[in-house]
């Protein structure tokens, strides 16, 4: 890695050279009902709209990489005087006209990013409509400050090693830029920064050893498959499930959680139809229902039950990783407040539960 | 039925349906002309005999009835049995259809006739405990909403015609809230009935920064204990909350639930 430092005057600098390209980073959306401000994502046109002090956002960005709805294709009728049943032809796009640079990712949403990549490009069989999107986005990360409900440190993802073109950290007056890519590396060419010396150097890891002490939440990770598959049958599972909602916020909100459905419509004079991808969740009710009608999840509780099962055990199995990056959002804007680092404990609870009988 | 269209070169079969109004405001009905973008698309799907809000002519030979509208008086229950004797399928247009509507907030006094004197005066009318459609006759499938999303009409007719199965989301509205990116109402500080109410509007309201009021009813399985907690947790009172979910009708057998335990009567 190649590390280089400018003063943090040089960023508008190096905002306008991005700028001939859609760049979407964190706004202010409003603010709550005691005063604090809200972010998520948006297409920024100036960067004084950019807020790269932003706590958390609402949303991760998944809307530009795994948009929650998508058109995957259009079919196209020619019905008229054919004669045998008509003819039909399909087309796809992908949707993906310019490249995207999105300025402002905090690690917990750029290992989301790996993530992802792992499962909808590692496989068999790619998914061209995120690779599209994927291979058309420049990264820009930011440090952040650990917020009370962040628990990126227990999962392994607060920092990001991978999966950015530039990763800048502010140091007061200073960036501290990491560079991944040579379209990075010439962008840096073009404002004026230097090598960092070694008081910077100290300087940043003064930085990140300040940050050790922000983190308030952990999740205890240690043996948590094996935990989880010895405690299936928990009772805790029956109590969180008697508080979810089955709304599907928190999967709406999580930037790795990637579950869809797929609706055909056909238009009205039936000259096009479009088959639609919307994202889904595993807590909705009927996202186990089957041809026929069964539902092999009708209760709300083994619903959440497989949503932690799939972040923090199946995934684990298969990647040695786990699904959750730590990023807190789910638990914020669960109405219920069912948060993962509670969650997991008190099913790690119930184990020490059968410890004292 | 006239057949006239074909889809994959199959021919399909263009239904003649009618509409009708019991009690209501027609505003469902008025939503469907709303977009002439779409209208002459919907006009060859089906052929409409009966639409009092866009045509003279009104034929009894129809094979689908929308009735919007629910019932407060006798006379609407005959004629809503004489249209369930002719239609193939009935369909309940609207809250008031579905649930009572608007109209049913009248249901919540005890006093019918105090009700009658309030609004009438001396008038004459016959007014009785509003009904949803369902109490009546057989309802073969239900539109929700006040009003009803004309999209989602369209969407419903296509399928009926295609003869495909139709689909109604089962989850609430805070998954298409999210979908959309809005503030929850609960961080501005207030009420939302979208965590309970079936989806399908696309958060219609909490898009525009108000509270979902419940129009198109309970989402399968609403969990209404959690939305007690919810509104607690926040101050929001039991009376706020009632006054919400008793707005459209949808929520009528938890309201009672709630006011028996309170001692109030339904
Ligand atoms: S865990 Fe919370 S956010 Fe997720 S579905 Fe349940 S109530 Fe909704
Ligand atoms: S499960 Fe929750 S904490 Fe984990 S990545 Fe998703 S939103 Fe973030
Ligand atoms: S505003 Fe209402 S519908 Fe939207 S997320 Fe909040 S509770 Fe759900
Ligand atoms: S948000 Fe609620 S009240 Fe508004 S249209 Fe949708 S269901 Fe009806």
């Amino acid at each position: 890695m190649l590390f280089k430092v400018f003063a943090a005057s040089e960023l508008s600098r190096l905002f306008e050279i991005l700028s001939v390209n859609r760049i979407v980073g964190p706004v202010k959306k409003g603010e709550d009902q005691h005063g604090r401000s809200l972010y998520d994502f948006d297409v920024v046109h100036d960067i004084a709209e950019l807020h790269l002090d932003y706590g958390q956002t609402i949303h991760s960005a998944k809307n530009y990489f795994l948009p929650y709805r998508e058109n995957l294709c259009t079919f196209t009728f020619q019905d008229e005087g054919s004669g045998d049943g008509g003819d039909w032809h399909k087309e796809v796009d992908y949707g993906v006209y310019a490249p995207l640079v999105l300025f402002g990712l905090h690690p917990c949403d750029i290992n989301a990013l790996n993530k992802l990549d792992k499962v909808l490009l590692g496989g068999r069989y790619p998914n061209p409509f995120y690779g599209e999107k994927r291979a058309n986005m420049f990264i820009v990360g930011h440090s952040c400050s650990p917020q009370p409900f962040c628990f990126c440190k227990s999962m392994g993802t607060d920092s990001a090693i991978r999966g950015f073109d530039l990763f800048l950290t502010r140091m007061d007056d200073l960036y501290f830029a990491e560079i991944l890519s040579p379209r990075a590396f010439h962008l840096l060419e073009q404002i004026d920064c230097h090598d960092p010396d070694s008081r910077e150097h100290h300087r940043y890891m003064d930085l990140m050893e300040a940050k050790e002490a922000l983190y308030v939440a952990h999740v205890d990770t240690s043996d948590l498959t094996k935990i989880l598959d010895l405690e299936f049958q928990a009772s805790v599972w029956q109590e969180w499930g008697q508080k979810c909602l089955s709304c599907g916020t928190c999967a709406q909100v999580c930037p790795t959680c990637y579950c869809y459905g797929v609706e055909e419509q056909v238009d009205m004079d039936f000259t096009r139809a479009h088959k639609e991808k919307r994202l889904y969740s595993c807590n909705l009710l009927d996202f186990a229902a089957v041809a026929g009608g069964h539902n092999f999840r009708p209760e709300s509780h083994t619903r959440l039950k497989y949503r932690y099962y799939h972040k923090h055990r199946g995934f684990v199995e298969a990647f040695e990783e786990s699904l959750c990056v730590g990023c807190g959002r789910c638990g914020q804007s669960c109405l219920a407040h069912i948060t993962v680092p509670e969650v997991i404990a008190s099913v790690r609870a119930s184990k020490e539960e059968h410890d004292d009988d | 039925m006239t057949t006239n269209k074909t889809f994959l070169g199959v021919p399909v079969a263009r239904p003649k349906v009618a509409f009708f109004e019991l009690s209501s405001c027609e505003g469902c009905q008025l939503q469907l002309l709303n977009n002439e973008a779409t209208l002459l698309d919907f006009l060859s799907l089906v052929e409409v005999v009966r639409f009092r809000e866009g045509m003279k002519e009104a034929s009894d030979d129809y094979e689908i009835a929308f009735v919007e509208g629910s019932i407060t008086r006798r006379d609407e229950e005959e004629r809503l049995r004489v249209i369930r004797e002719q239609a193939k399928v009935v369909v309940a247009l609207g809250s008031c259809a579905c649930f009572g509507g608007v109209n049913q907030l009248k249901n919540r006094f005890n006093d019918l006739e105090w009700v009658k004197k309030e609004v009438y005066g001396s008038f004459p009318i016959e007014t009785q405990k509003v009904k949803p459609l369902s109490a009546v006759i057989k309802v073969d499938l239900e539109i929700y909403g006040c009003p009803i999303k004309k999209e989602e009409v369209e969407r419903i007719v296509t399928a009926l015609v295609l003869g495909e199965q139709i689909h109604h989301p089962q989850y609430p509205v805070c998954m298409e809230c999210k979908a959309r990116e809005n503030i929850c109402l609960f961080d501005l500080g207030e009420p939302c009935l979208g965590p309970v109410t079936r989806a399908g509007c696309d958060a219609w309201c909490p898009s525009n920064r108000l509270g979902c009021w419940g129009c198109r009813g309970p989402a399968p399985e609403a969990n209404l204990s959690q939305l007690q907690i919810i509104m607690a947790e926040r101050g929001i009172s039991q009376e706020r909350m009632i006054d919400r979910l008793e707005c459209f009708g949808g929520f009528a057998a938890f309201v009672a639930e709630v006011k028996e335990k309170k001692g109030e009567p339904k």
